[in-house]
């Protein structure tokens, strides 16, 4: 025993260690509340349904702002996953979480059952289904992409080519697609879109400088600290240019080159303008099984369908059922690193409640 | 002759403590949706009309809103009330019953023999 | 003299008739000269024939309103039907008394009190026959009453609203027959002229029957006709002599062309507000209470119609089906507008004579398909496929459809884009106009006047391509339900082909609301007021309905349709167009030999 600690300590140490942390989600925030409680001496077992950890982070290719490698990122969680002993259960997508006699039991659409003390759901979000706004084209115009597939075809190829094979010439990148949009139910921002966006331009215009990257934006929100110098130095090194006007309509011509329909608001009249290819940056949504996760308990959804908290300042990893708690994009559009922030003190935050917990005494 | 019209204050800026809002607060009355415009521009690059001539849907809001009467009551008469631009607006106002309460009110104000 | 009884009866009853007649002839005056010969015109023996059957079926019968709901009907037909033997019966029995074809006129209605006991030919069976008579009536009024205030028991959702002339009409017509009863239950008593249902009533009041009571009752009988046919103008019961004209007048092939005349009067002075009208609407769904058809009849009626009602529909075309009357509500809606925008209509002088591209075919999209590319694609597809020289009219740059406008009321407006669209398809020297929008397809069939060019619907030119082998879409197990776009389906008649097509491709699935009961999808242009949020009740609602046949594709063939269904994202929408250039796609693609061998060892197997 650690005789630098007072009595009471020692025995909620001991008493922790025969607690039981269930972490749904095996991206980023999972992985990240799940060593760090690990790490603490309780029992944690990571649900992944995925054959590996990593998440939506292992198809992409390069982070902002500051172009480092997710790989990285991943790779070191998984170590400290492992370090820490947290027990990983991969192809397993719990669907259900029902409180019983003071535990919960966390059941998978087959016979996998999981009891655990407290749980946290990092089940991540949804990427918006671009096909649902129509008139941009995704899934019918074949040089119509997502942000979501430049990362992979960056990652896979390391370059990027229009179907036809050729080098765009002119690329166009749509900020808000399935953001602040009424018309697909989504009225919140997605938060990242414009820095990847900004993010993507640079790395197409270091890959291709002949290239003309235009970005499409109704407000561009560049929240985070080092955010403005990358929009800087878009503008100033990479010669990206930024059209303030929400894309309206796509129309593919008999080059499977795109015509574009927009209004350069700042200047006041309708533009058009052909491009090579289009990049969608396609925005985040609720986890698709958020609903089956709330079924069986008293978790809410917020206005936007993502988890509720039951304080968006003081407790926003609390979810509103008793000893759930939520970490990273389950609760709300974030960037990786606000994402393992948020995940730390949702292990924070589990703790202090197994602590406290009045059925297993403590303080 | 140049037309010095800097020299007028009144044409260039907004005077807002002066303006007329009659059209302004009865389209407010019946269509209040319109005032979560963001300007986005998705309605003008959409129109129909604003294929054909220079007209500006997202204008048409900003005028309203700065009581720009005039302006409006040329503009207003070129749109076809083909309806894209209700089905793009990433906010659902419902720019087709803005466009017509316009109208209405334009003509009622003629009508009237107020100055508009 | 105790013929004083009569005055309040005939009172109403001149007062009534003088109305009357100064109102019809009002109206047809007021029709124009065309219509006023065409009415002229259908004074022929078959077509008044036609015309007096329709008035037994619909006025008196009341066909329709059975057909729909039998409890109603038999309500409606009850008061009417039965009403109307009593007073042809009535006039034969004093015939018969008197042995004159000329009798007071006054003198059946109140036959039983001035006929005290002179047996007749035949006047046990006539008095049989008109205590059975009112008993029917009777029993169509203790319905009227139970309806009032138990309208759950008819099936129906809401009853109208009630102003203070028809309350007046309502309660003398309600009291009206029961008083009849105890004043006929009353001689009967005295001087036992009664039968069945009379003396019976007789027998019950006869402790307090004496010949002032019977006067008193008989008075308040007249008096009670008198104030019903008083109050008869200026209440929703005018509907009962209008419809009659109206009947006559519509089967002379009378309409209203684009302007208010004494037509919209006929037909607002015959809604009997049934309500039928508002059981059909789905707005009502999104608490939109207030702008359905018989509201907005009633309003014009009394001249307080306002933009945000008149403008508040979304020209569905559901309460149309079934209106009893047969008012054209949507045809009387967009006169209102016509006629309400007069002031603002917009001249368009900025469009251009752009040049016409000669070619056999022309493609018209429509501002709405233009937002929905896939359409466009399609078709696109097809028309490689079948090897045409076609134009793609609005590709870069035309005029709307005008029938956007038209929604609007702003008919004028309108006609400006209409000629110069129909310059430029007279220009191309096409032979045929495909257009893949009903919105558009309504207005170029029904306002362009274009010669000889035919005008296609995707869904008929597509058919056409199946039938003549020209593409051979691939038929699938694909559970399909349709849904019939509103200018289509119910504005158009359009609702085989669509359907054939898909037949080609998969399995159709016939639903409950389809066709001429087919929902809205919620998106209508022809609503200018409602909002957002109130359109997504109204699709959802659909959607719900769909849903429950668990089709795999939900298929419309208008782009708005497709659109607004999208947006609920609970369920795949495709346009026929789109459905069908898949189903080619895929039965090229698959090697079907091989396939159906593969199906058929898997099938002995399972044998």
């Amino acid at each position: 025993m650690n005789r630098f600690l007072p009595d009471v300590l020692i025995h909620t140490t001991e008493m922790m260690k025969n607690k039981h942390v269930a972490v749904i989600g095996g991206g980023i925030a999972g992985m990240e509340a799940a060593s760090v409680l690990a790490r603490q001496g309780l029992k944690v077992t990571l649900v992944e349904k995925q054959k590996a950890t990593g998440g939506k982070l292992n198809d992409w290719h390069h982070l902002f702002p500051d172009f480092s490698s997710p790989g990285v990122v991943v790779e070191n969680l998984d170590k400290k996953t492992v370090r820490a002993g947290v027990n990983v259960v991969c192809h397993t997508e719990i669907s259900h979480i029902e409180r019983n006699n003071g535990r919960f039991e966390l059941s998978d659409q087959r016979d996998v059952k999981i009891f655990a003390d407290a749980v946290i759901v990092a089940s991540g979000f949804h990427v918006f289904d671009a096909t649902l706004k129509e008139e941009y084209g995704y899934g019918l115009f074949s040089n119509v992409i997502t942000s979501v597939d430049f990362e992979r075809r960056m990652k896979k190829h390391g370059k990027l080519l229009t179907l036809q094979g050729t080098e765009p010439r002119r690329v166009a990148i749509i900020h808000c697609v399935g953001s602040r949009d009424a018309k697909v139910g989504n009225i919140y921002c997605s938060k990242v879109c414009c820095i990847t966006g900004i993010k993507q331009a640079i790395e197409i215009n270091k890959m291709l400088p002949e290239c003309e990257v235009f970005c499409f934006y109704m407000d561009l929100r560049l929240y985070g600290s080092k955010f403005d110098s990358l929009y800087l130095e878009a503008q100033k090194r990479h010669k990206i240019q930024f059209i303030r006007g929400r894309l309206s309509e796509a129309a593919e011509r008999p080059d499977k080159s795109l015509q574009l329909k927009a209004e350069d608001t700042l200047q006041g009249r309708p533009l058009r303008m052909n491009v090579d290819l289009v990049i969608l940056l396609v925005g985040m949504e609720p986890a698709l099984s958020n609903s089956s996760l709330m079924r069986n308990n008293q978790m809410k959804p917020d206005e936007n369908g993502f988890f509720r908290s039951v304080n968006m300042h003081e407790a926003r990893n609390v979810g509103t059922q008793e000893g759930i708690f939520m970490a990273g994009t389950a609760i709300c559009p974030m960037a990786v690193n606000e994402t393992l922030e948020n995940a730390r003190s949702a292990a924070l935050e589990v703790m202090n409640f197994l602590r406290t917990d009045k059925n297993h005494g403590g303080f | 002759m140049e037309d010095f019209s800097f020299l007028n204050p009144g044409s260039r800026q907004i005077d807002f403590d002066n303006f007329d809002d009659r059209l302004l607060l009865y389209v407010l009355e019946y269509e209040p949706s319109f005032v979560t415009c963001i300007s986005c521009g998705g309605c003008t690059a959409t129109c129909s009309a604003g294929n054909l001539t220079n007209f500006n849907v997202r204008k048409i809001g900003l005028w309203l809103r700065r009581g720009e009467t005039e302006k409006l009551s040329q503009e207003i008469e070129k749109c076809m009330f083909c309806g894209k631009c209700t089905l793009v607006c990433p906010r659902d106002i419902n720019i087709r019953n803005v466009i017509l309460l316009i109208k209405k009110r334009i003509s009622e104000l003629k009508t009237e023999n107020q100055p508009v | 003299m105790e013929n004083f009884i009569i005055i309040p009866f005939t009172v109403g009853l001149i007062y009534l008739t003088l109305v009357l007649i100064y109102r019809f002839v009002k109206w047809v005056r007021g029709l124009s000269k065309l219509d006023k010969l065409r009415l002229v015109q259908s004074f022929k023996i078959r077509r008044m024939l036609r015309s007096l059957k329709e008035v037994f079926y619909e006025g008196l019968l009341h066909r329709k309103i059975f057909r729909k709901n039998p409890v109603l009907g038999y309500m409606h037909m009850s008061l009417a039907f039965g009403w109307f033997l009593l007073i042809v019966l009535g006039h034969i029995e004093v015939m018969a008394a008197r042995r004159s074809l000329l009798v007071p006129f006054y003198l059946p209605v109140f036959f039983r009190y001035f006929e005290t006991g002179t047996t007749f030919f035949a006047s046990g069976i006539f008095s049989f026959l008109m205590d059975f008579f009112l008993l029917i009536v009777l029993s169509g009024v203790a319905l009227a009453m139970l309806k009032r205030f138990k309208k759950q028991l008819f099936g129906m959702k809401k009853t109208t609203r009630l102003k203070t002339g028809d309350r007046m009409a309502l309660t003398s017509l309600w009291l009206i027959f029961p008083l009849r009863l105890l004043a006929e239950g009353m001689s009967a008593e005295l001087y036992g002229n009664g039968s069945f249902l009379t003396s019976s009533v007789g027998h019950i009041i006869g402790s307090f029957s004496s010949e002032s009571t019977n006067l008193v009752l008989w008075t308040a009988y007249s008096c009670a006709l008198g104030f019903f046919f008083a109050a008869l103008p200026n209440s929703r019961y005018m509907h009962i002599p209008t419809e009659v004209l109206l009947i006559f007048v519509r089967n002379a092939g009378i309409r209203l062309k684009k302007r208010n005349n004494t037509y919209t009067d006929i037909q607002v002075f015959s809604c009997s507000r049934c309500g039928l009208c508002l059981d059909n609407c789905q707005m009502a769904a999104a608490g939109i209470n207030h702008a359905q058809s018989v509201y907005i009849l009633k309003n014009i009626r009394n001249n307080n119609l306002t933009d945000e009602q008149l403008f508040n529909c979304l020209l569905c075309g559901k309460c149309e089906v079934d209106c009893p009357v047969g008012i054209n509500t949507i045809d009387l809606r967009i006169t209102q507008r016509i006629e309400s925008t007069l002031q603002y209509n917009s001249s368009y002088n900025y469009l251009e004579d752009l040049p016409a591209r000669k070619a056999s075919t022309i493609y018209f999209a429509g501002c709405m398909t233009h937002l929905t590319p896939g359409i466009i694609a399609s078709m696109k597809t097809l028309f490689h496929m079948a090897g045409e020289n076609v134009w793609f009219m609005d590709e870069e740059k035309a005029p709307c459809c005008g029938r956007p406008l038209m929604l609007a009321g702003q008919h004028d407006a309108a006609s400006k884009l209409i000629v110069n669209n129909t310059r430029k398809i007279l220009g191309s020297g096409a032979k045929t106009l495909v257009v893949s929008c009903p919105i558009c397809y309504k207005v170029f069939r029904e306002d362009y006047e274009l010669g000889n060019v035919e005008v296609l619907f995707h869904a008929e030119y597509i058919s056409r391509l199946i039938r003549e082998q020209i593409i051979l879409p691939g038929k699938t197990t694909t559970r399909i339900v349709y849904h019939d776009p509103c200018e289509l389906g119910r504005g158009m008649g359009m609702f085989e082909p669509p359907r054939e097509v898909l037949r080609a491709t998969g399995k159709v699935i016939p639903v409950k609301n389809e066709k001429q009961m087919a929902h809205c999808c919620g998106g209508s242009l022809g609503n200018l007021k409602i909002s957002q949020q109130e359109r997504a009740v109204l699709r959802n609602q659909a959607v719900k309905d769909y849903q429950q046949y668990l089709p795999d594709v939900l298929a419309t063939a208008c782009p708005l349709c497709k659109k607004t269904f999208a947006r609920h994202r609970g369920i795949e929408v495709m346009d026929i167009a789109e459905i069908v250039v898949s189903s080619i796609r895929k039965s090229a693609e698959v090697v079907p030999v091989k396939a159906s061998v593969k199906e058929e060892a898997f099938a002995e197997e399972l044998v």
